[in-house]
């Protein structure tokens, strides 16, 4: 008899969940769901909230040498609303169940991920640019998208992210543009910087469509609704046309305007370093989780702190 | 000295204590003990980078040479710096940034509450915007030096360590110079005695409620009005003028 009645709550739980999928209603916290929905889902969100954690770091390493006092204005505000970012989809991802600490303990485990990207480090003032132009860029393409996504909390989320990502867009391309016409000097540091962040921002998008492992699903429970290669082709798309705008050249010899697809064609992504970056081998990837590391344990006293206060206030109130 | 001479020379004191207080609170960015706090120390940051970047400007429009507030920020040498050594200490730990935070927001609380009323009204209206983030700082900051203090063994050490080792860096807050004198007389500069009373009875109110206690000794340094800074001045200008000094001509 329970066995039965079991079943019968899983199926009426299923077709629940189903029948909002069909109608495409947005998924709620109290609503029942497969555990791989809940599942994907933590993995999705919590990596991306450390993305935008992670991300202060190398962003931050220029704080203190931003070059005016606008520039450092404006990049405050940038890496500020990164970890507003952060925050707000840290408790969007709590209300799948999972607390802020266990999130940071998968972070520190490696069990959590978070964008390969940020694995790359900051050398030069133009990195700052790059970074807003590219990977921001690179980031919003893949918002937007998500905006549609199916569960509600988090597709709420992107629409509040995506405005101000948008915002950091445009002023990394400002930046970079500002150097193209400036000196000699800043134009070899705004090319540089291209060079080096023009290939990671393609494997932001991830794998080809034919070697994504988690596609299926993601699609299947309108998590995502456009594919790796759609989004990267969007991408490249918009930022040739900026990069021409400024006189930046695209590191890649085998870009081409492809009249028949109505994209450009590019040259093959290196996952070899993909693959390797994302194993841990990337130039700052220990440095990036030993610093997230070091900031979380130093800071533990302070935590501690504000706890004991609390509870002090409690038994006197 | 004109009257002229002596407001641009109060404008850079005030722009310089904004800016390089900005520029210790910019250190703190993905370095605090959780993201709101990151947020918190990050938009101090962005408030006195704004307020620094207003007073410089004002600076540069009167002193006759025509400076941009970046070229004050970033083209000038230490001893040309006037803010307050206070200012350039490094945060040793969170309980000293937000010790330091409390005294030097408090005393900007009174002193632009004070500056609204200036009969310069550039600097009547940057006080009036700079009081609204003050009065914030100095809650925020004021709050923490309290959970700290009364929340456990190791946070009220390392509270009242950052008092004792900040307290000797107070005095020069309201130190009063001919700039001042020359300024006062004219309605345009605050009246530095006052905000000290103002200050030390917020400050004696919190100290005690945050179980901490205030040091007996009273030796105070001094030296950012006449531009002999702590060592430390030179690394941040060494770190922050960095691209400014390297590529002279260029445009950011």
């Amino acid at each position: 008899m329970e066995q039965r009645d079991d079943a019968l709550v899983q199926s009426t739980m299923q077709s629940a969940f189903d029948r909002k999928m069909e109608q495409d209603m947005p998924i709620e916290p109290k609503d029942e769901m497969p555990e791989g929905y809940r599942k994907h889902l933590i993995r999705q969100m919590s990596q991306h909230a450390h993305s935008e954690v992670i991300g202060m770091q190398p962003e931050g390493n220029w704080i203190t040498r931003a070059p005016s006092l606008r520039a450092r204005q404006i990049l405050l505000a940038k890496i500020q609303d990164e970890c507003g970012h952060g925050l707000y989809l840290y408790s969007a991802a709590e209300t799948l169940g999972i607390s802020r600490a266990e999130m940071t303990e998968q972070l520190h485990t490696g069990k959590a991920k978070y964008s390969n990207i940020f694995n790359y480090p900051a050398l030069n003032w133009a990195d700052v640019g790059a970074i807003g132009w590219l990977v921001d860029g690179a980031a919003i393409v893949n918002q937007v998208s998500l905006q549609r996504t199916s569960y509600g909390p988090y597709s709420r989320a992107m629409v509040r992210i995506c405005k101000e990502e948008s915002f950091h867009q445009r002023q990394g391309y400002e930046i970079m543009s500002k150097m193209m016409c400036g000196t000699v000097a800043q134009r070899e540091m705004a090319q540089d910087a291209m060079n080096r962040w023009w290939w990671p921002s393609l494997m932001m998008f991830g794998p080809h469509d034919s070697e994504s492992p988690h596609t299926g699903d993601a699609f299947r429970w309108k998590i995502k609704r456009q594919s790796n290669d759609e989004l990267r082709a969007k991408f490249i798309d918009k930022t040739v046309q900026q990069a021409d705008v400024i006189g930046l050249t695209v590191p890649d010899k085998d870009l081409r305007w492809n009249e028949a697809r109505g994209h450009y064609d590019h040259g093959p992504i290196n996952w070899q370093e993909f693959y390797k970056v994302i194993g841990g081998y990337g130039p700052c990837n220990v440095q990036r989780i030993a610093h997230h590391k070091k900031v979380h344990s130093d800071g533990a006293w302070v935590r501690a702190a504000a706890e004991a206060y609390m509870t002090k206030q409690k038994l006197i109130a | 000295m004109t009257e002229q001479q002596a407001l641009f020379k109060y404008c850079v004191r005030l722009g310089d204590n904004a800016l390089i207080q900005s520029y210790r609170l910019a250190e703190w960015c993905s370095n605090a003990p959780m993201l709101e706090e990151d947020l918190a120390l990050t938009n101090m940051a962005l408030d006195m980078t704004g307020r620094a970047q207003m007073l410089l400007q004002y600076a540069g429009s009167i002193s006759g040479e025509g400076q941009t507030s970046d070229d004050l920020a970033y083209r000038r040498s230490e001893p040309e710096y006037r803010n307050n050594l206070i200012s350039e200490l490094p945060d040793n730990d969170f309980a000293f940034v937000m010790v330091k935070q409390m005294f030097t927001s408090t005393f900007e609380y009174f002193l632009y509450l004070a500056l609204m009323e200036s009969s310069d009204k550039t600097l009547a209206a940057i006080a009036a915007k700079s009081v609204k983030e003050a009065r914030y700082h100095m809650a925020h900051t004021s709050d923490w030096v309290v959970r700290l203090g009364d929340g456990t063994g190791e946070s009220n050490r390392r509270a009242q360590e950052a008092v004792n080792a900040l307290w000797p860096y107070t005095g020069e807050l309201f130190e009063t110079d001919d700039v001042d004198r020359l300024l006062q007389e004219k309605g345009v500069a605050a009246n530095l005695e006052q905000i000290q009373i103002w200050w030390r009875q917020y400050v004696i109110e919190t100290i005690p409620a945050a179980k901490l206690e205030l040091p007996s000794d009273d030796y105070q340094h001094t030296g950012g009005r006449i531009g002999v800074h702590t060592e430390y001045l030179g690394h941040i200008l060494s770190e922050m003028q960095y691209l400014q000094r390297a590529y002279p001509d260029a445009k950011w």
